[in-house]
């Protein structure tokens, strides 16, 4: 399964990627980081896609793809 | 989160691959912008542009001012601040002096389209050989969301309680047009920020607008349809909404202007399918 890291130091808690995920993976977590803003967190099969990332304003989002769950150009 | 459990994490496991990552030319420095707003976008697509260019090392950035005023505190490149709207005729004196730097401007629509109109439209017309990106959200964001040159008509900012009026203040201005209409420009496009789509056609446009200036072709120009969720008074993911189905009906994307030889538009048109 490919996976999504975020920084959360860096997140702002804008959810861009949470609207931005194809497959609906990415929520927010409830969880706070030192800034106050909310961080988001994944729940379900990534595919791998990088979409999150790049509407990452912040650039708080790392994926890692597995060659198996390769299911959406990048 | 801890520091060694996000360690662990960013470490690639067997059979995996990091897909996407930040890039040296991109400064770790958190940005000032307020959540949601795509300065950092733009930012990241020119910082990769320019780390894939391999011309980092001799790129000298104008930072305008507005909200982008900082932007010399996110780019691992050398860059000087320009007086309000003159980055293009700071930039000018830049090429006078190093000939062979790469130079671009980062300007918003308060900067470029209004104070600095006429420096920006010279420095255009005469073929400089810089690259200039022109962010348009349609307001004056640091201020606290005055008309700029580019508010929708209809559109309320602090200056215009009723909404911008045609008969009043003027309508919004095209700047990307304007500068297609130049002999001295040699690429000049608009694209968006509001989708992972779009988002990929700025960066193709950036690396264009970048290589005519590598060419020496001329004046490189691209502007960016952006989102500013704080004045407009909405979340970011309705901002990025916005964009679409306010802004682009005014403000349509594509490519105006391409000295490049055998150019097919990278960026495409609102409703035309790609040939």
């Amino acid at each position: 399964m490919s996976r999504v890291v975020f920084l959360e130091d860096r997140c702002k808690g804008c959810r861009l990627c949470v609207a931005a995920c194809p497959v609906q993976i990415l929520r927010p977590s409830g969880r706070f980081n030192h800034h106050g803003y909310e961080v988001m967190e994944m729940s379900g099969t990534c595919t791998g896609c990088a979409s999150c990332a790049v509407m990452c304003p912040d650039v708080a989002i790392r994926v890692f793809r597995t060659a198996k769950s390769r299911g959406h150009a990048a | 989160m801890d520091a060694r459990n996000l360690e662990n994490l960013l470490r690639p496991a067997e059979g995996e691959t990091l897909v996407f990552d930040t890039n040296p030319v991109l400064n770790e420095r958190l940005t000032h912008y307020c959540p949601g707003c795509l300065h950092g976008i733009a930012h990241r697509l020119v910082s990769e542009t320019l780390h894939e260019l391999g011309v980092a090392e001799r790129t000298i950035l104008v930072a305008a001012v507005g909200c982008a005023t900082f932007t010399y505190d996110y780019f691992n490149v050398d860059g000087l601040e320009a007086p309000h709207g003159r980055a293009c005729a700071v930039a000018t004196g830049v090429r006078r002096a190093r000939p062979e730097a790469v130079i671009f401007t980062y300007q918003g629509d308060g900067d470029m389209a209004a104070i600095g109109m006429a420096e920006s439209l010279h420095a255009a017309n005469r073929g400089e050989r810089i690259t200039s990106f022109f962010i348009n959200n349609t307001v004056y964001g640091m201020t606290g969301g005055q008309m700029a040159p580019t508010t929708l008509l209809g559109q309320k900012t602090t200056t215009t309680h009723d909404g911008r009026r045609m008969d009043r203040e003027g309508g919004p201005v095209h700047l990307a047009e304007m500068m297609a209409g130049l002999d001295g420009v040699a690429f000049a496009a608009r694209c968006a920020l509001d989708s992972v789509k779009h988002v990929r056609e700025a960066k193709k446009a950036m690396r264009k607008a970048f290589e005519v200036q590598l060419e020496g072709l001329g004046f490189g120009f691209l502007e960016l349809l952006s989102s500013c969720p704080t004045n407009w008074h909405m979340d970011p993911v309705a901002a990025s909404k916005h964009i679409v189905e306010a802004m682009i009906p005014v403000f349509p994307l594509g490519v105006f202007k391409d000295k490049t030889a055998d150019s097919p538009s990278v960026v495409q048109k609102e409703g035309v399918p790609h040939a």
